[in-house]
C-alpha cells in the first residue's frame, strides 16, 4: 500500500512534467493544425537561456523572465523565417519545416551552450515533503502548480478572449476567417510565440528536477507529443489528463511488472487508447464538412 | 668514381648535420600514428579530451625531434560515435593512409567493430573504450589502456565486503555502458558472496527513478549500486535522498566527474566510487609513483584546455606506451611495436602502472582504481 502510494505520486509528478510540455503543443495545433515538433525545443532553450543568463550574474526571477522573452522572440523569428514563407504548404510540409527547424534550434544550442548538462536550482526549499510513507519535492509541487495555472489560463485564453477566438477561428477556416477581418498572419505569430513562452515556462519550472542539456528537449518533446495524442490533441484539459495518465500508466508499470518494460507499457496503452479512440480521450472527433 | 661519390655524399650528408644539428635525426622515417574518436555526438565527452591529449603531446614530442629521431606524423578521423564509420575510417587508415599504430576506438562499440579488421591487417591497436571483451578473449594486435567495467564492479564488492554488506540493490540506465556494467555486477557478486536483492532499469533520459527506488526500498537490500553516466545517476541520488533512504550508495567510475557533485548537490555526499587516481592526484601521498605523471597531465592540460578528466588520461597512456615501444624497438616496423607494447613493464600511465603480457593486454590490476567517497561536495580518496 505504501508502495502504491509512493508510484502514485512519482506518476503524477513525472505526469505532471509531461502534461506542461504537452500543453504546448495545443496553442500551435489550435491555430494551424499543426504539430510543432520543436517544441521540445522551446523547452529546452527557456531552461538553457536561464541557466547561462545567472551564470552571467543575473537574479534567478530576472533570469526568468528574460529566459521566457528570448524564448517567446525564437518562436516568433521561427514563425516569421520558416513557417511564413511556406504559407501555402500543407499541414504536412509544415509539421516537416518545424522537425526541420528542432534539428536546426537543437544544433544551434550546442554551439552556443556546448555539450555539458546543467541545472537548476529548486524554487523553494529542496527538503522532501511526506505524505504517509511516501515522499514528494516542493518542486514537483510547483510544477504541478505551474500546470494547473497554465492549463486554466490556455482554457481562458481560447474560450473568453477576442484573440483566442480569433486563433481558434483561423485553424477552422483560414480563407472565413480572413473575410470576417481576422489578421490570420499576424494570429499565427502570436500563435507561436505564445507557445514558445509556454514551452520555456515549462523549461524552468522541470530543470530544477530533471536537468538539462542541448539535446533533453527531444526526449521531454516526445513525451509531451504523446500526452497530447492521448489525450486528444488542442484540447488542453485532454492534454493535462493524457500527461498525468501517461505518467502513471509508467510508475504503475514500471512499479508492479518490470521497470526495464516501462516505456513499453506507455506506449502498448497509448497504442491502446488510439484504436479505441483514434482523436484521443477528450478530442472531438474529425467532422469535415463536404 | 662511385667511391669518390659517395665519398661526396657523405661529405654533403655530415656537413648538413653539422650546420642544422638535426637534419640527420630528420632523415628517419616518420611514425604514422592513426586515429579515429568519437569527438562529435553522443560520446564526445569521452573523444573530445582524448583528441586534445593525443594533438597536444604530438605537438610536444616533434618539438623536441620525435621519438629517437622519428617525428609522429598524425592522421585523425571522428566517428561520432558510430561503429560504421569507425570501420570505414580504420579501413582507410589502413589502406590509404598506411598508418604504423592505431589509437583510438572511444566507445566500446566502436573498437569492437574494428577488431577483425586490425587483426587482418596486422596493425597494432590501442583502444581507449571501457569494455573487457575487446581484451578478452586477448587479441595479437589489440590492447587496450582504459579499466574495464568488471574491474569496477570487483572494487565496489571488495568494499561491500569490507563493510560486511551481504545484500545489494541494482539500478542501472539502458545505455551500453550501463547494461555491460549490470552484467559484469551480476556474474561476480556470488564470488565475493554477495547476493543481488533487486535488479532495477531506468531509461538514460527519464526524469525520475522513485519509483525502482520505492520498490529497492522494499527489498532487505544494505547498499545500491548505481551503473551509469550522464545525468541519470545525478537523478537517482537526489530521489535517494528524496525518499530518505539511508543504504549507503555506490556510483561507477561512469560519474567520475566533478559535473556530477555540481548536479546532485549535497545528496552526493557519502557516496563510493571506484576511480582513476587523476580526480584525486593531489590526495596521493608524495612517494605514489603515478602522482608525478597526473599532476603533470593535469596542469598541462588544464593551462590549455580547462578541467581535466580521466578519459583524456587514456589517450595519454596509450600514446606513450606506443612512444615506449617505438624507443624500445628501436624501428618503425610495426610487428616489432607490436611485441614492444606487449611487454610494456612498469609504464606509469594516468590509469595506473601497466604490466602488460602475452595473456593480458590491459596490464592494470585492481590498484589501478582508488576507491573514493564524496564528502563535502569534494573526492576524497579512501584507499
Amino acid at each position: 500500500m505504501d508502495q502504491l502510494l509512493q508510484f502514485l505520486i512519482s506518476g503524477l509528478t513525472v505526469g505532471s512534467i509531461y502534461a506542461l510540455v504537452a500543453l504546448g503543443f495545443s496553442i500551435i495545433y489550435n491555430a494551424s493544425d499543426v504539430v510543432n515538433f520543436a517544441q521540445g525545443e522551446f523547452v529546452m532553450i527557456g531552461a538553457m537561456s536561464a541557466i547561462f543568463l545567472m551564470k552571467a550574474g543575473l537574479s534567478y526571477p530576472f533570469a526568468a523572465l528574460l529566459a521566457i522573452a528570448i524564448t517567446a522572440g525564437v518562436g516568433l523569428a521561427l514563425e516569421k523565417f520558416a513557417i511564413e514563407p511556406a504559407k501555402n504548404a500543407t499541414v504536412v510540409s509544415t509539421i516537416i519545416i518545424t522537425i526541420g527547424a528542432s534539428i536546426f534550434l537543437r544544433g544551434a544550442a550546442l554551439l552556443i551552450w556546448g555539450k555539458e548538462i546543467y541545472g537548476l536550482p529548486p524554487f523553494t526549499s529542496n527538503n522532501p515533503i511526506k505524505i504517509g510513507n511516501a515522499t514528494i519535492l516542493p518542486q514537483n509541487l510547483w510544477v504541478m502548480m505551474g500546470t494547473a495555472v497554465t492549463v486554466l489560463a490556455v482554457k481562458y485564453f481560447f474560450d473568453r478572449t477576442r484573440m483566442g477566438k480569433a486563433i481558434l477561428a483561423c485553424s477552422y477556416n483560414k480563407k472565413a476567417a480572413y473575410l470576417v477581418g481576422i489578421d490570420v498572419k499576424k494570429m499565427l505569430l502570436v500563435a507561436y510565440g505564445l507557445s514558445a513562452a509556454l514551452g520555456s515556462a515549462a523549461g524552468l519550472l522541470v530543470t530544477p528536477i530533471t536537468f538539462m542539456s542541448y539535446g533533453a528537449g527531444v526526449m521531454l518533446g516526445l513525451k509531451g507529443f504523446c500526452a497530447a495524442i492521448l489525450g486528444g490533441m488542442g484540447n488542453s484539459m485532454g492534454a493535462v489528463l493524457g500527461g498525468i495518465l501517461l505518467g502513471i500508466v509508467e510508475t504503475v508499470g514500471a512499479g508492479f511488472i518490470s521497470s526495464g518494460y516501462k516505456d513499453a507499457i506507455a506506449f502498448f496503452v497509448i497504442l491502446l487508447v488510439l484504436f479505441v479512440k483514434p482523436s484521443g480521450i477528450l478530442g472531438k472527433g474529425e467532422t469535415e464538412r463536404v | 668514381m662511385r667511391f669518390f661519390k659517395n665519398i661526396v655524399t657523405l661529405l654533403a650528408v655530415f656537413s648538413l648535420a653539422f650546420l642544422s644539428g638535426t637534419s640527420l635525426v630528420q632523415a628517419k622515417d616518420t611514425l604514422k600514428i592513426g586515429s579515429f574518436l568519437a569527438v562529435t555526438g553522443p560520446a564526445s565527452f569521452l573523444g573530445d579530451p582524448e583528441l586534445k591529449t593525443l594533438q597536444m603531446y604530438i605537438e610536444e614530442i616533434n618539438a623536441k625531434g620525435g621519438i629517437n629521431g622519428h617525428k609522429i606524423e598524425f592522421v585523425h578521423y571522428d566517428t561520432k560515435g558510430k561503429a560504421k564509420e569507425a570501420k570505414n575510417f580504420v579501413n582507410r587508415l589502413i589502406k590509404k593512409d598506411k598508418v604504423d599504430v592505431i589509437i583510438g576506438g572511444t566507445t566500446s562499440g566502436n573498437s569492437l567493430a574494428v577488431i577483425d579488421i586490425v587483426e587482418k591487417a596486422k596493425v597494432p591497436f590501442i583502444s581507449l573504450a571501457g569494455s573487457i571483451k575487446i581484451v578478452e578473449p586477448v587479441k595479437k594486435w589489440v590492447f587496450k589502456t582504459p579499466h574495464t567495467d568488471k574491474m569496477a564492479a570487483e572494487k565496489i564488492f571488495a568494499d561491500m565486503k569490507k563493510r560486511g554488506i551481504k545484500k545489494a540493490a541494482l539500478i542501472t540506465g539502458n545505455g551500453g555502458f550501463d547494461k555491460s556494467g549490470r552484467a559484469q555486477c551480476l556474474a561476480l557478486a556470488p564470488k565475493y558472496g554477495i547476493e543481488i536483492v533487486a535488479d532495477e532499469k531506468y531509461g538514460n533520459a527519464d526524469t525520475d527513478m522513485t519509483t525502482q527506488l520505492t520498490k529497492i526500498r522494499a527489498t532487505d537490500a544494505q547498499a545500491i549500486i548505481n551503473f551509469g553516466f550522464g545525468k541519470a545517476p545525478a537523478i537517482v541520488a537526489k530521489n535517494i535522498k528524496q525518499l530518505g533512504i539511508k543504504l549507503p550508495v555506490y556510483e561507477s567510475h561512469g560519474v567520475a566527474s566533478k559535473k556530477f557533485i555540481e548536479l546532485a548537490g549535497d545528496a552526493a555526499n557519502g557516496i563510493r566510487l571506484p576511480a582513476a587516481a587523476l580526480i584525486v592526484a593531489d590526495q596521493l601521498p608524495a612517494d605514489d609513483p603515478q602522482k608525478k605523471v597526473l599532476l603533470a597531465y593535469k596542469k598541462k592540460y588544464e593551462a590549455k584546455y580547462g578541467p581535466v578528466s580521466t578519459f583524456g588520461g587514456h589517450a595519454y597512456d596509450a600514446l606513450f606506451i606506443t612512444v615506449e615501444a617505438v624507443k624500445r624497438a628501436g624501428t618503425i616496423d610495426r610487428a616489432k611495436i607490436r611485441d614492444e607494447i606487449e611487454k610494456t613493464h612498469g609504464f606509469v600511465g594516468t590509469g595506473g602502472i601497466f604490466n602488460m603480457s602475452p595473456t593480458d593486454h590491459l596490464g592494470l590490476n585492481l590498484d589501478a582504481f582508488k576507491m573514493i567517497e564524496i564528502q563535502n561536495g569534494n573526492w576524497k580518496l579512501l584507499y
